[in-house]
């Protein structure tokens, strides 16, 4: 059985089929891409694989339980981690707090624990300081852990988003267009960064990526999806020459 | 880097209880030097009543990002509800004891009317709790206006149309006479119960907003929709944050209410509420020392220009505009950091001069 299992999932907004009868198997420690033109309804998938949309049909099983149209809080306690296309980061506060915040349901103590200062207040604190350190070593921002989330240039915010959504210890990571925004170098070193992180952690990641270089060089399976509906599906090689990508892509008939 | 930041924002707060510590025994000095005018002293219970306000209102405000115009209604019920327990409890209880009941009963049952009041509202975003509180202080206000309750032998008895109809046998008591609210009250709060009352939620809330809770609660503020999706059960929090917030509202309006012989409901009306808003804001939004600092000295200001009675809120004004334009305008805002960054240079030397000797 598969990570995650998308069976014939479609969600319609008033009148319009935003997504269409879509079929998705995830295997653990894979990297899948999700691409398409503009509107195709990419992002409407994540928003639907993370509870922020109520899917109007189908369903989403993660791990042999059936998550779908849940609440983003139990998704992403179930195993489902994100990151956004344009950045959410809690701008105000630190860098190191932004990924305490992704640790909330891994490190727990409880609001007395914190107000009296309990000792396993400074004991569980000093273990969250310990493993965030550990998350933004992996993406070269330790330097800057007490630095706010909001001075950091874009491409280490990019690269916050992603240690926050792995402090929550995910099953499956979806990034929604990591490469966004970046120059040629800064999106081979992401890159590297994606591949360490399936390496490292043996999650599976799914990503939406406009970066054709970027989904070629580090997707094992792309999916293509345009007008809400899979167009294609394959390794790089078989998408780039698929009749039917090309045309949606470049148009015509 | 860990250490370092720990120690920054412990320091911070070292500051801040060191300006209400420094505060409390200037003011004991002098007392004692006999150098207060009777009107200040007058207002050293209301300071600090406002004080916990601010410092309570803020962290809705300010650290869970939501708008509450109904702070005053929390004061409300938390004052009459700890001065009723005040006023039963005191002839037959020791002291120090129903003292304390009054406090916690003022605080337990703002903090249940918060509960109510956030438990429909904070599933929602927006504007909603700003208007639901804003309505929560009006109704408060009139419903605690028109309240009448007696006590004799028989136990409790309730009107809301006049103290006849309470049906009291001959040597009942009314408790609360309506419009006329609570009187006979023998005053109870002074500047020492007050400051240990700010030290406390200075140290309750500072130590919220530094935690695991705190940061769940934070990261809402700044981003609801990532909160969610890294699993802060956002409801839980903004409720934890909305409460917390109500209790220590009650707590103050049992603190400002024991400080008089009376007590009626026409004081804790809208304008009350936007004036703790005023002190939260132009303290900055956020910033738990800022209205620490904020409450008191717009406290103080009003008296301290009531000789120059015909200028009075003319200053009053001019000093709100100077705050904001210090707080908020960008150029500001640059040469103040600038400013900072000397002191803080300076502030470093002196500290290694000293640990050197």
């Amino acid at each position: 059985m598969a990570l995650l299992e998308v069976s014939n999932l479609g969600i319609a907004f008033g009148g319009l089929q935003a997504v269409a009868q879509l079929d998705l198997s995830i295997e653990k420690g894979h990297l899948y891409g999700l691409i398409g033109p503009n509107g195709a309804g990419k992002t409407t998938v994540f928003n639907m694989l993370t509870g922020v949309y109520r899917p109007t049909e189908g369903n989403i099983v993660l791990d042999g339980k059936d998550i779908t149209g849940q609440n983003p809080e139990l998704i992403s306690r179930a195993g489902v981690a994100r990151t956004f296309q344009n950045i959410r980061l809690f701008n105000d506060m630190t860098v190191l707090d932004n990924v305490k915040v992704g640790l909330h349901n891994q490190i727990k103590y409880n609001m007395w624990t914190g107000i009296l200062r309990l000792p396993a207040y400074r004991e569980k604190e000093h273990e969250m300081n310990r493993q965030a350190k550990k998350l933004l070593k992996i993406f070269d921002l330790d330097g800057q852990a007490n630095l706010k989330a909001s001075q950091l240039p874009y491409g280490k915010q990019r690269k916050l988003e992603i240690a926050r959504a792995l402090a929550t210890n995910p099953k499956l990571l979806l990034l929604d267009e990591p490469a966004a925004g970046m120059n040629p170098n800064e999106t081979e070193e992401l890159m590297q960064t994606v591949r360490s992180v399936r390496d490292q952690f043996g999650i599976a990641i799914l990503l939406i990526e406009h970066d054709m270089n970027f989904v070629m060089g580090i997707c094992e399976e792309i999916t293509v999806l345009d007008y809400g509906r899979v167009i294609a599906r394959g390794d790089g090689k078989a998408i780039r020459n698929n009749p039917k990508v090309i045309a949606a892509y470049l148009g015509g008939d | 880097m860990n250490i370092k930041n720990m120690k920054r924002s412990t320091r911070s707060n070292l500051i801040t209880f060191g300006i209400v510590i420094a505060f409390y025994l200037i003011v004991q000095i002098l007392s004692a030097a006999g150098l207060l005018t009777n009107s200040f002293k007058g207002q050293l219970v209301p300071i600090c009543a406002y004080v916990i306000l601010a410092i309570s209102l803020n962290l809705t405000v300010g650290i869970l990002g939501e708008l509450s115009l109904g702070h005053a209604g929390f004061m409300s019920v938390g004052a009459f509800s700890g001065t009723l327990v005040w006023v039963t409890m005191s002839p037959t209880t020791p002291q120090p004891l129903a003292l304390l009941l009054a406090f916690v009963v003022g605080g337990v049952v703002a903090g249940i009317f918060g509960f109510l009041v956030g438990v429909p509202v904070l599933r929602l975003s927006g504007d909603y709790l700003a208007i639901v509180t804003l309505a929560f202080g009006e109704i408060v206000k009139n419903v605690m206006n028109a309240c009448y309750l007696g006590l004799d032998a028989n136990g409790l008895h309730f009107s809301l149309k006049d103290a006849g109809s309470l049906g009291m046998e001959a040597d009942g008591k009314v408790l609360i006479n309506g419009a006329m609210g609570i009187t006979g009250i023998s005053k109870a709060s002074n500047f020492t119960i007050g400051t240990v009352l700010v030290i406390l939620t200075l140290l309750v809330i500072l130590n919220l907003v530094h935690s695991r809770a705190g940061r769940a609660i934070t990261s809402i503020r700044d981003n609801e929709i990532a909160a969610r999706s890294v699993g802060i059960p956002i409801t839980k929090y903004k409720l934890m944050a909305f409460v917390t917030s109500a209790v220590f509202a009650g707590i103050a309006g049992v603190l400002y209410s024991l400080n008089y012989s009376s007590l009626v409901a026409k004081k804790f009306d809208y304008n009350t509420s936007i004036l703790i808003l005023v002190f939260v804001v132009l303290g900055g939004i956020g910033n738990l020392r800022g209205s620490v600092i904020a409450a008191a000295v717009l406290t103080v200001l009003p008296e301290m220009l009531r000789s120059m009675n015909d200028y009075r809120m003319l200053i009053y004004a001019i000093v709100l505009i100077v705050v904001m334009i210090f707080n908020q305008s960008p150029q500001m805002i640059e040469l103040r950091s600038k400013l900072t960054a000397r002191w803080r240079k300076g502030g470093k030397d002196e500290t290694k001069k000293k640990g050197v000797a």
